[in-house]
This record gives structure tokens, C-alpha cells and sequence, in this order.
């Protein structure tokens, strides 16, 4: 046969070494999918590295699944969504501190129809309490993320108790906001959605944002170093670098400036009291 | 034939003593108690009706099977070195390498150094007449002569008992007697001849001694030409009437 | 039908465009799948040469268990190999977790046992032919279960491309434990699942259709090659 027995084990290695290649100066960010998927990251990562010279490795999850990766240590920074679970995850001592970065805000969206006629409001709990009642198709995330956990605190700021008036009509899928959209589409169900993955979506057949505006829609991003004192492994120079970017005037301006088709998608505010 | 048995070792296989040798299977007895001395020297078939139990007791003898009764005893237990024994079956089983490579193969196993592999495999091959063939493929090779290979690979080893199941029941007259040919030289360079076989004239040709055994037991044990020409047991008698000639 | 030929203009556009990301991307899944089909088969057709070839206790029940992982689930083997590689894990002080040489042990582990039950299942039909002849010429377990590979090496060939197959179309496992990382550890089936979750449809179709390619091509030459060496060796 062609293929000697050494020229085999000199392949093998060499294959190995192309796989397993060392990069020193990077560190992994654990985030939401949101962040990846409206492409902020692909923007903004590339300024960062140019600048610093830090590969960015972003682990794009659910906002819950991406801290409880950082509470096994598998993250240096986490960049999410959920005020509340990022407020636990400090008390727990597995953060350092935690900064405001931007907010974006969440849009309804629903099929043209509108079967619940909600189009046009200003008042997203009246509006959901308006689906709930019509029975109207609504897709819910039902992953932990911080999408899921906000429409979860607006079910219960309208009143309704969702656990209870759960039916066929509210369809729990346990999935990111991509898919989560594609499953609306093909439904032609409502969801809620944070703008910035909508606007980048591209398979949205019959749907389109009827509520947006009420300010309890508004969305706040934070970014914590992950506790070095709790994971030892943590690279806390580096992280601290890119937490102390993000937040500085070159990387909130950095994020200001992501447009999609001239429409800014996320919008900093950094050292925004209560943010 | 110039080459000859090795006799390096000071001990011999020989004689082969089977002691009331039984082999069941399940519940059907196919050996029922052979008891019997295969010294070195004569050429010894074995003949009998289908069924009588002929191949397993070659196959008992070789060490392929274990007799469930009863004991077969070589002289002396020394088997290592090249091997001693060997078996050719009646379809021969090649290796998909070159003809050469499945005599090295077998040369190696017997622990043959590396250096001495290409050139004793070529010398075998020499003896069978099959040298030209020595880089092709084995397996594309014709039946008779795939079993002139594998007497070659068996000649290799310059073994001192030779076991053979059959060896021309698939081969046309021409091979046959080819083989018979290689057969006969191996036994004039030393090689103890155990044959099975269905062809009386083969019987006669190749036969110092005949064992002739019927369900499972040995009924009659006697030099070739007697035996053929006036067996002494009934059983034989029936046998070698139904038998073709050749 | 739109839709598809529209994913396929993507393929080819894509490919004839050589775009550097995909090319990128291409050639990640193709070197993480080799290599792991190269390990699994490196452990995976000895193991089943080996159980083929050999009698010992319990020999039946592992060969359930052996065709019973031919099932098993990637998302499993992915979960399992995460929580070994991450740094709350026995093995995190390796600190390969979200690294291509995750990837290539998780499906190494996928691939194993697909090939060793296969392998097993070629060599015992074989060793039913070879048997007799290679005890006679005393050859023992091991050494039966290497000449055994050797002689099937082309029936192995389909084996060995049923392992990569495994591997490449894989992405439940690699998703978990490589992170889909741009640039790092996004190989064809995490691009594919992440633009179909960015509603691209067509575009992640034509990824679809440009990895199903890549395959197709591996299988053609590695079935020529068996051909022709198996017209020369019989």
C-alpha cells in the first residue's frame, strides 16, 4: 500500500498540531444570543481586537445558561440581558461588579392579521392581556433567557398568571430568538422580541412589529467580570480590559454606531444611574 | 528436492498416539472411541463413507479441535520453533496479498526472521512451480493453483506431519495430479503424509496405509494394496463397492 | 421549490466567490473530522477485530451494548464531554473546553463505537472463512484480528466513511462543547444551525448543499480507489 507506516504517524501529528493551535490573548465572553445574532458582536469585537490585540471568544447562549456557564467557571466575562439574574449572580460572589452597558428595547411582533387587534398600542400589558384573552397564538422562548424572563415579568405585570392560563394557544419552545422567530413565522404567532435580532432576522414571511414604545419594554445590557477569588482560571487582566472598554467613550461609541439599514439597533449608556 | 527435514530439534512429534479419542457435539456422537499410533514414515489415508467422521478426526489430530474424550498425544509437547504440523484444507483459504506474501505470512508466524522471509518464500514457490507468479494477487489466482500455494506455504515450513482434507476433491485431473506431485516430494524430503480422501486411485497412488473408518470408528487399519485389493471388514467390502474407481 | 433553487444560486455563488470566512469554515469541519475519524478508527476497528476474533465471558453482552451505542444520541455525548472538559469538571484544568480539540473528541467518542460495531460485525463474517486456516497456521487472537483488518481492508473503507460521515454531519455535540466561537470553533453544521436561527433559510440551505458536496466527492474517491485495489487484489 501507498502509505507507509511513518509518513501515517507524521500526518496524524500534523493534523493534531493544526487542530489543536494555541492562540494566548483571548478571552471567552459568555453572552446572549441576541448580542451575536443582531451581529453587534461582529461589529464591535473587531475594534476591540484591532485596539488591544485581544481575541473576543463569544459564547453566544441563553442570558440564564450563559451565567450558569460562568458560575462553572467556563467564562471570563458575561455580557447579558436580565438585571435580576445578573443581581444574583453578584450576591453569589461569582461577579465582580457590574456595569451598565446599552439598552435596546423589546418589540411585539405578530402577523399582519392581528387577530387580537393589538396593532398600534402603546401599552404592551394591555396588549398581551388583549392575546391572552383571544386565545391568539403566541411563541413563547421558554429558555431562561433574559427575552424569556422579561416577557415573563410583563405576563405578570398584566395580571394575567400565565402558569395558569397557559393552553394550546401559548406554544412554550424551549428556543433561542432565531428560532423562536422562525417558529412565530411558520405559526404566524406573536412573540416577544428584543429589536435588534428582529431587525437582522430575514425570514419573517407575514410578521412585523405592532407594539413597541411603552417604556416598560426598554431592555438594559450589563457586563461582569467573572470572580477571579471564586475561579482561579479566570483571566482577569484581560477580561477587565474588555469590561473597561465597552464601557469607556471609544467602545460606547463603538456600539452606537451598529446600524442595520441606517437604523442604530443598540444604545449605550454606560454610568447611567440605575441602569 | 534437495531440502530436508529439520532436525535441529533432538525431539520429534512423532509418534501420534490417539487413546480412545471420542468428539461429540451436542448430543450426536461423530467420534466414538479411536484409539491408534501414527508412526513417521508411511503415507497414511484415511478413508470412509460421508458422515464417518474422517475430516473432524484430522481436524482432532491437527489441534483445531479439542476430542470431548479421550486424549491425543504427540511424542513430545515441544511445538514451539517453526511449526511442526501443518494442514491444507480442501478450499484454500488465501490472504488478499501477493502469492509471496502469504508464504512470508505463514514463514513469519512460524518465526522465521525477517532478513530470510522474501528468499525462503521464493524457494518455496520455486518447488510448486508457481515462482511466477510470486507478485500477484493470491486471490485472483486459479483453484489449482491456490492449493499448489498452499503447499507451498505448508512446504515452507519443512513440517513433520502433514494433515490434508481432500485436498483435490475440487480440481480438475490436471491439478490433481500436480498436487499429487508436490504431495509425494514432500514425503520424499520427510514429511509424514496424512491424507483424507474420496479418490480410491489417489488412495492407491499416494497410500502406504489406509485407516478406514465408518460412523465414527476405526474398522480396519492395512497397508494400501491389501486393503484396496481385499478388505477384511464388511464395512470396507460395502464401501469400496460404491465407491468410483478413480 | 423557490426556495430551494434559490439556496442553491447561494451555494454557488459561495463557492465560486471562494469567500475566505467559508473557506475557513470548510476546512475547520473537514480537519476536526478527520481527525477524529482517524482516532475512532484507530480504537474502533481493533476493538471490533477484537471482539469478533476472540471468545471471553460476556462476550454476547457486549456486543448489545456495542450495536446499542450505534444510537447514541450526539447531544448526549456532547453534554457528558462538557461537563469533563469545563473548568468545574475533572478535566478542566486542561482548559481545552470551547477549542476544536473538543470538538475532535466528541465526535472521536461518537464515532468509536459506529465503527467498532461495524468492523465487528465485517470481521465475524469473515473470520467464519479465515478461521480454520489461520488457527492452523497458528495465528493467535490478536494476531488474527490485524491480519483480519488488513485482508478487509476495502470492505473497512465504507466503515471508516461511515465514521466521517458520523462526524461531519454532527452538530448537536460540537455546538455544546466548541461554543459555535466565530472564527475559532464554527465549523459547516454550527454555521448552518446558527443562519437558520438567523432566519438566512437560503443561506444556510446552500451550506447544506456545498457540505453535502464535499461529502459526496470524499465518498466517490474513496469508493474509486476501493475499486480499482480491489480489481488488483481480488
Amino acid at each position: 500500500m501507498v502509505i507507509t507506516r511513518r509518513s501515517f504517524l507524521a500526518l496524524l501529528a500534523a493534523c493534531v498540531a493544526t487542530v489543536a493551535h494555541a492562540q494566548d490573548r483571548f478571552i471567552t465572553v459568555a453572552s446572549t444570543t441576541s448580542t451575536e445574532q443582531s451581529g453587534l458582536f461582529g461589529y464591535l469585537l473587531p475594534i476591540f481586537e484591532r485596539k488591544t490585540g485581544i481575541q473576543v471568544r463569544v459564547v453566544a447562549l441563553g442570558t440564564g445558561q450563559a451565567l450558569d456557564l460562568a458560575r462553572r467557571g467556563d467564562a471570563d466575562v458575561v455580557f447579558v440581558h436580565a438585571r435580576a439574574a445578573e443581581e444574583k449572580f453578584l450576591a453569589e460572589g461569582e461577579g465582580v461588579k457590574r456595569f451598565p452597558v446599552m439598552y435596546n428595547d423589546f418589540v411585539l411582533i405578530g402577523p399582519t392579521s392581528d387577530p387580537a387587534k393589538v396593532a398600534g398600542s402603546k401599552d404592551i400589558l394591555e396588549a398581551l392581556r388583549k392575546i391572552q384573552q383571544a386565545q391568539a397564538p403566541f411563541v413563547s422562548r421558554g429558555d431562561k433567557s433574559g427575552t424569556h424572563m422579561a416577557e415573563l415579568d410583563l405576563w405578570k405585570a398584566s395580571g394575567v398568571d400565565i402558569d395558569k392560563a397557559k393552553g394550546p394557544w401559548y406554544r412554550d419552545t424551549g428556543q433561542g430568538m432565531g428560532p423562536a422567530l422562525n417558529t412565530a413565522s411558520s405559526m404566524n404567532a406573536y412573540l416577544l422580541a428584543d429589536r435588534g435580532t428582529w431587525l437582522a432576522f430575514k425570514n419573517r414571511d407575514d410578521l412585523t412589529i405592532l407594539v413597541e414604545g411603552d417604556k416598560r419594554l426598554f431592555n438594559q445590557y450589563g457586563v461582569m467580570l467573572v470572580n477571579p477569588a471564586k475561579h482561579p482560571s479566570v483571566k482577569k487582566d484581560l477580561g477587565q480590559t474588555f469590561v473597561d472598554w465597552v464601557i469607556s467613550p471609544e467602545g460606547q461609541a463603538a456600539i452606537a454606531g451598529y446600524k442595520i439599514d441606517g437604523e442604530q439597533l443598540f444604545f449605550p449608556n454606560a454610568g447611567q444611574a440605575g441602569a | 528436492m534437495t531440502a530436508t527435514l529439520d532436525t535441529r530439534a533432538p525431539l520429534r512429534l512423532l509418534p501420534l498416539r490417539l487413546d480412545n479419542v471420542t468428539f461429540g457435539v451436542g448430543t450426536r456422537q461423530i467420534i466414538c472411541g479411536i484409539s491408534a499410533t501414527l508412526e513417521a514414515g508411511p503415507r497414511t489415508m484415511i478413508l470412509g463413507p460421508n458422515g464417518a467422521g474422517k475430516s473432524v478426526l484430522l481436524r482432532l489430530c491437527h489441534g483445531l479441535l479439542k476430542p470431548t474424550g479421550g486424549s491425543v498425544a504427540w511424542n513430545s509437547s515441544e511445538l514451539s520453533g517453526p511449526r511442526r504440523q501443518a494442514m491444507v484444507f480442501q478450499r484454500p483459504v488465501m490472504l488478499r496479498r501477493t502469492a509471496l506474501g502469504n508464504v512470508t505470512y505463514a514463514l513469519r508466524l512460524a518465526g522465521v526472521p525477517r532478513r530470510e522471509l522474501e528468499e525462503q518464500g521464493l524457494q518455496a514457490l520455486r518447488t510448486v512451480g508457481l515462482e511466477a507468479h510470486a507478485r500477484h494477487a493470491a486471490r485472483v489466482l486459479s483453484g489449482g493453483e491456490q492449493q499448489r500455494l498452499a503447499l507451498a506455504r505448508v512446504w515452507a515450513l519443512h513440517p513433520e506431519v502433514l494433515f490434508l482434507d481432500e485436498p483435490t476433491a475440487n480440481l480438475d485431473p490436471g491439478s490433481t495430479h500436480e498436487i499429487e506431485r508436490i504431495i509425494s516430494n514432500l514425503h520424499a524430503a520427510g514429511t509424514k503424509i496424512v491424507m483424507v480422501t474420496h479418490n480410491l486411485g489417489q488412495a492407491h497412488r499416494l497410500g502406504d496405509e489406509i485407516l478406514f473408518l465408518h460412523e465414527g470408528r476405526l474398522v480396519e487399519r492395512a497397508a494400501a494394496d491389501r486393503f484396496l485389493r481385499r478388505p477384511e471388514s464388511a464395512e470396507a467390502a460395502r464401501f469400496l463397492e460404491g465407491e468410483l474407481p478413480w | 421549490m423557490n426556495g430551494f433553487s434559490h439556496a442553491f444560486q447561494q451555494a454557488v455563488d459561495l463557492v465560486a466567490a471562494a469567500d475566505p470566512k467559508l473557506v475557513e469554515i470548510v476546512f475547520l469541519s473537514l480537519r476536526i473530522s478527520l481527525v477524529a475519524v482517524l482516532f475512532g478508527c484507530a480504537v474502533g476497528l481493533p476493538l471490533g477485530a477484537l471482539i469478533a476474533v476472540n471468545r471471553f465471558v460476556g462476550r454476547r453482552t457486549v456486543i448489545v451494548l456495542l450495536n446499542g451505542l450505534l444510537g447514541l444520541p450526539s447531544v448526549v455525548v456532547g453534554l457528558v464531554v462538557y461537563l469533563l472538559l469545563s473548568r468545574a469538571g475533572p478535566l478542566g484544568s486542561w482548559g481545552i473546553l470551547f477549542t476544536p480539540t473538543a470538538m475532535v473528541i466528541a465526535q472521536a467518542i461518537l464515532i468509536t463505537p459506529t465503527v467498532a460495531a461495524l468492523s465487528r460485525q465485517v470481521v465475524a463474517d469473515a473470520w467464519q472463512e479465515y478461521r480454520e486456516q489461520l488457527r492452523s497456521l497458528g495465528e493467535t487472537g490478536f494476531g488474527a484480528a490485524g491480519t483480519l483488518l488488513w485482508d478487509l481492508r476495502f470492505s473497512l473503507v465504507t466503515i471508516v466513511l461511515a465514521g466521517f460521515g458520523r462526524a461531519v454531519s454532527e452538530v448537536g455535540a460540537v455546538m455544546i462543547v466548541g461554543g459555535n466561537i466565530d472564527g475559532v470553533t464554527r465549523v459547516m453544521t454550527t454555521t448552518i444551525a446558527l443562519e437558520t436561527s438567523k432566519g438566512d433559510l437560503p443561506l444556510a440551505l446552500g451550506l447544506g448543499f456545498i457540505l453535502l458536496a464535499i461529502v459526496l466527492v470524499l465518498n466517490a474517491g474513496a469508493f474509486l480507489v476501493k475499486e480499482t485495489a480491489q480489481r488488483r487484489y481480488g
